[in-house]
Order: C-alpha cells, then sequence, then structure tokens
C-alpha cells in the first residue's frame, strides 16, 4: 500500500491548527474544573476556577472561528461535542486526570509557561480576527503562568511532603511535556503563510524559564533527554480521554436536537 | 459591663437606623447572633458549590458550561466575603470552617437534595437564588455594616445567576418534549424545598423577634415567604411552568396568593441529617478541607521562610 502525499490547502491548515490550540484548552479546561469545589482552600477555588473559565472560554472563541474557516455549517458546539477520540488534537498533557493540587499546578505552569511564548509569537499572526484572540488571550494566560509559577514555588520550597509530592508530579508529567514542541506539515504550512509559530524558535527560552523555576523552588529537573510520548496531533491518546469525552459529551448527544444554548 | 443604659443606648441607634460598625460596642448575644447566622450563610455558600458543580462537566454546551462556571466562582466568592465579614466579629474563619465540618454548624438544607438533571441546574438558579435573592435584599440593609454591606455585593451577582437559571428553563420549557419534561420534573422537585428556605413558621422561629428587635432582620420568615410565592407564580406562568401546589389561589382580601401547606416533615428530616445527599455533601466539604491540608502548610511554610529571608536581608 502506498500513502500519496496530498497537499495541505490554506483551509485545512488553518482548521487543524485552530483545533489543536482549543482542544488542549478546552480539555485542560476542563479537567481544572473539576476542583470547583473540592479546592484546598477558598482563595484557590476562586483562582481555578477562574483559570477554567478563561481556558473553556479561550477554546470557545477558538472553535468559533475554526467553525468560520471550515464554512461547513457548524457551530463551536460541533467541535467539542459531536466529534470522537480520534479526532481530538489535544495533547495528551492536558488529558491526564488532575490529580493532587501539586499535579495540577506543575501541569498549568508548563502549559501557560508554553502558551505565553507561543501567544507572545502568535498575536502577529498575519491574521487580524485569529491575531487579535491571541492578543487578548495572552493577558489571562500571563495570569495562569504567574499563578501557577508562584505555586510551584510555594510547594517545592515548602514542606518536605509539598517538596516531594510536587517533584514526583513533575517527574511523572515529564515524558509528556516532548509533545508541546512537535511540529509537522500543518505547522509547517502555517509558518510558511505567517500564521503559525515555530515552536523551537523559543524552546530555549521555555527550557530556562522552567530550570529556573524548578530551581528556585529547591526542585530537581528532570532528564530533560528521557523517553517522551507522542502522537496526540494525530489523534493518539491515553484512555483518559475517552472517559472525560464520555462524561463531557453524553447529555448534549442523548438529546442532539434539542436547543441547549 | 452590659449594663441597661448601654443596652437602651444600643437599641436607640438600631432604632435611629444607624449601623453598627465592627469597633461599636455591641451587646454579646447581637454578636453570637451574628456569627451564627452569617457563618451559616457562608458555609450554604460554599456547600452550595457542591450540587451546581456536579453538571459543570457534563453542562450540554460551551455557552452553559462558561455560565454554571462562572456561577459556581461566584458562590465561592460569596462565602469569602460573608467569611470576611464574620471575621470582623473577632472570630477566624478557620473555626468557623471546623464548626460546620466537624461541629454543630448549619448550612441551608436546599443543598442536601440532588442535582439529579441539568434541569435541577436552571430550577435552581431560578427558585433557589430566586428565594436567596429575596433573603438576602433583606440583609443587605441589616443592622451589621459589614453584613449589609456583604450583601449589596453579592445581590448583584445573584440576581445575574436567577436570570441565567430563568432564561435557560424558559428555553426548555419551550423545547422539545424531553426537555419539557425535564424543565417541569424540576420544578416539582425544588418548588417546595424552595419554600422552606426561608425557615419555619413565625410561631416556631425562636430566634425572629430578637433579631428583628435588632434590625438584624427586617422581615419574618412567613413575610418574605410570601413575597416569594407571589413573584414565583406570576413568573412560572409566564414560562408556562406548572407549580405542585393545587392550593395556590389568589385572595382578593389580602392580595397575596394563598399556598398549600408546607411539608414540614420532609423538611425536618433534611435538617436532621437524612437528606439524600446530607452525607456526601459533608463527606466532600471534608475532603477537600482535609487533601488540602499540606497544601495550605507549605504556603505557610513558605511565606514564613519568605519573611525570615526578609528580616535577615534587612
Ligand atoms: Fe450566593
Ligand atoms: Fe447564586
Amino acid at each position: 500500500m502506498t500513502t500519496e502525499t496530498k497537499e495541505l490547502t490554506k483551509q485545512e491548515a488553518f482548521l487543524a491548527y485552530l483545533l489543536r490550540l482549543a482542544d488542549d484548552r478546552l480539555i485542560l479546561g476542563q479537567r481544572m474544573s473539576e476542583w470547583c469545589g473540592h479546592g484546598p482552600q477558598l482563595e484557590e477555588d476562586l483562582a481555578m476556577a477562574n483559570m477554567a473559565l478563561d481556558l473553556i472560554g479561550h477554546a470557545t472563541a477558538l472553535y468559533e472561528y475554526a467553525a468560520e474557516i471550515e464554512d461547513e455549517g457548524h457551530d463551536e458546539d460541533y467541535f467539542a461535542y459531536f466529534r470522537d477520540d480520534r479526532e481530538f488534537t489535544n495533547l495528551q498533557l492536558c488529558e491526564l486526570p488532575k490529580g493532587d493540587f501539586g499535579f495540577t499546578i506543575a501541569r498549568q505552569f508548563l502549559f501557560s509557561a508554553f502558551s505565553y511564548f507561543q501567544y507572545e509569537r502568535l498575536k502577529d499572526a498575519n491574521d487580524e480576527q485569529f491575531a487579535g484572540m491571541m492578543n487578548k488571550h495572552l493577558k489571562e494566560i500571563k495570569y495562569h503562568l504567574r499563578h501557577s509559577r508562584e505555586w510551584v514555588l510555594r510547594l517545592g520550597d515548602g514542606t518536605e511532603e509539598s517538596h516531594e509530592r510536587i517533584q514526583e508530579s513533575f517527574d511523572e508529567l515529564w515524558m509528556y511535556i516532548g509533545e508541546l514542541f512537535y511540529m509537522d506539515e500543518v505547522d509547517e504550512f502555517m509558518i510558511k503563510e505567517g500564521l503559525g509559530v515555530d515552536s523551537s524558535e523559543f524552546k530555549k527560552e521555555w527550557k530556562k524559564l522552567v530550570e529556573d523555576t524548578l530551581t528556585e523552588a529547591t526542585l530537581t529537573v528532570p532528564d530533560w533527554d528521557q523517553f517522551m510520548m507522542s502522537g496526540s496531533r494525530k489523534g493518539i491518546h491515553t484512555e483518559h480521554l475517552g472517559h472525560l469525552l464520555a462524561q463531557m459529551q453524553f447529555l448534549r448527544r442523548s438529546y442532539p436536537d434539542a436547543e441547549w444554548k | 459591663m452590659e449594663n441597661q443604659e448601654k443596652l437602651d443606648e444600643f437599641q436607640a441607634r438600631i432604632d435611629a437606623g444607624e449601623k453598627i460598625e465592627p469597633k461599636d460596642w455591641m451587646p454579646e448575644r447581637y454578636r453570637q447572633q451574628l456569627i451564627r447566622m452569617m457563618s451559616q450563610h457562608a458555609h450554604s455558600e460554599i456547600v452550595g458549590m457542591l450540587p451546581e458543580g456536579n453538571w459543570i462537566e457534563r453542562a450540554p454546551s460551551l455557552k452553559r458550561k462558561l455560565v454554571l462556571l462562572a456561577k459556581v466562582q461566584d458562590e465561592a466568592g460569596h462565602g469569602l466575603y460573608l467569611y470576611s465579614a464574620t471575621e470582623t466579629l473577632g472570630i477566624d474563619r478557620s473555626e468557623l470552617v471546623d464548626q460546620y465540618l466537624y461541629g454543630s454548624a448549619k448550612y441551608s438544607s436546599i443543598f442536601n437534595y440532588p442535582t439529579m438533571t441539568y434541569a435541577d441546574i436552571c430550577a435552581i438558579g431560578w427558585l433557589v437564588d430566586g428565594a436567596a435573592i429575596v433573603n438576602q435584599t433583606m440583609l443587605a440593609r441589616s443592622s451589621y455594616g459589614p453584613y449589609s454591606r456583604a450583601n449589596v455585593r453579592i445581590c448583584k451577582e445573584e440576581s445575574f445567576h436567577k436570570k441565567q437559571g430563568y432564561e435557560m428553563l424558559a428555553k426548555m420549557a419551550d423545547g422539545t418534549p424531553e426537555q419539557q419534561k425535564m424543565a417541569q420534573d424540576s420544578v416539582n422537585r425544588w418548588w417546595w424545598p424552595s419554600l422552606m428556605m426561608f425557615g419555619p413558621h413565625d410561631s416556631d422561629s425562636p430566634n425572629s423577634a430578637e433579631l428583628i428587635k435588632w434590625q438584624v432582620k427586617l422581615k419574618t420568615n412567613d413575610e418574605l415567604r410570601q413575597h416569594f410565592v407571589d413573584r414565583m407564580v406570576m413568573e412560572a406562568e409566564a414560562i408556562g411552568m406548572e407549580l405542585p401546589d393545587p392550593d395556590l389561589e389568589y385572595n382578593e382580601e389580602t392580595g397575596h396568593w394563598d399556598f398549600g401547606d408546607i411539608p414540614w416533615d420532609e423538611f425536618w428530616n433534611v435538617v436532621k441529617g437524612n437528606g439524600v445527599m446530607n452525607r456526601k455533601r459533608i463527606k466532600d466539604r471534608r475532603a477537600a478541607h482535609e487533601n488540602g491540608e499540606w497544601v495550605r502548610e507549605a504556603a505557610n511554610a513558605y511565606a514564613r521562610k519568605k519573611k525570615l529571608q526578609q528580616e535577615k536581608a534587612s
């Protein structure tokens, strides 16, 4: 069997790119929202609900734009509620269960730090609507980064127990960070069009921010060269995603003809 | 000393409509009653996050998911204002939290009912936030300054919650047959519990007279309940929802809607801990508190270290 390499159209590349960004945020926001009412202190219940709101809000805006680009009469909910596991292209990092508070914070820090550098560049993308959206969301990403970074410091340099716990979380998360910098033909196309970002450009800066933070938090930086997971941008996921989607989509799919907005 | 002169002076200030502020002299009993009421109000906001949080992950559209998340976040904020307001009476938040998680302090029984369907989220917004607004609008004029101000802030957000719940319920009432059925079923289950939110009848409410004398409350439970019923009857009619009370009837003489007997037995049963969700609510809140202990300890330890470093540096 031969696989023909089909040239991507701009529409296809843009749609795929928007969906990757949106899926990351919806799935991570969904995980974050699980904390609602269960946080370690009231202030954190507020902060985590706030981050979940931002993430899902960003995803919604991205899906709306994706629907426009796709131009098949879908709306934002279509992408969230009527696609299956293999069609979701979020990072595996985002779908892992929320774990303890330290795990949630460690993941949020790694993700927000990446988003920060990514959006810093995407805000100058060669598409007014897209660039405007990135610029708007960047403000909130900065807050997520600051908030999660502060907690990495507190937990890393807090008590012996908190130090051990968050160290373990970083160790566990490490094999999922390789995918942050994965790039394929979609990225290449988007970079060529001035719409996407070359993540290798800021990999050093991102690594430095992560290393500096972990070091300040008295934590050990895990081995950068260890085995890294891959495949999520092609729809390969852990088993966790299916359960998350089953929960998220069940009501909407049970009554697909009903108006729920 | 609580001599008569001081008590009279205090009562005179209340009667003149003055606000009592944290530094002012107040009878010990006034302070205790406020701590009880305000902290109960705060605990209710927090426990109230659970039944609604139950549907965030399953909300049927992205818009409704965002609306619900924002609402539950607001409730956490209400809890925070109310704990802060209660702390002005000289008691710590941590002590108050211990009192409801491990002691005998109460929270509103309404949150011990289950949210079984998504329509329950809409019915709660309309009826439960609606009842809370009636209560909190009165409390916004309460004699204790910090409590009154906290309620002013809270009321603004509650009206929004009620509006969103009511709007979505109206859509369901106007939607597919399944949605209509789901909406009516929710209203049937939440109607009586929402009436019970105003507390027992005045004749069975031992604290009422004292609270009114001190203008902590300005109206009795039955007055507030009647006000609520009058409004809800109109609002239900406007969206084609039936209220599950065959005795509802407009009374020309009083200008109010008469309603049937409230099922108090059920209410007291829930208060005593036998509601469908009582045990689970407390279990969940305890788990959040206990699982968060290492986090709070870490934050404290870190803050101490930083303070020490600063002191050394200067
Ligand atoms: Fe509230
Ligand atoms: Fe509310």
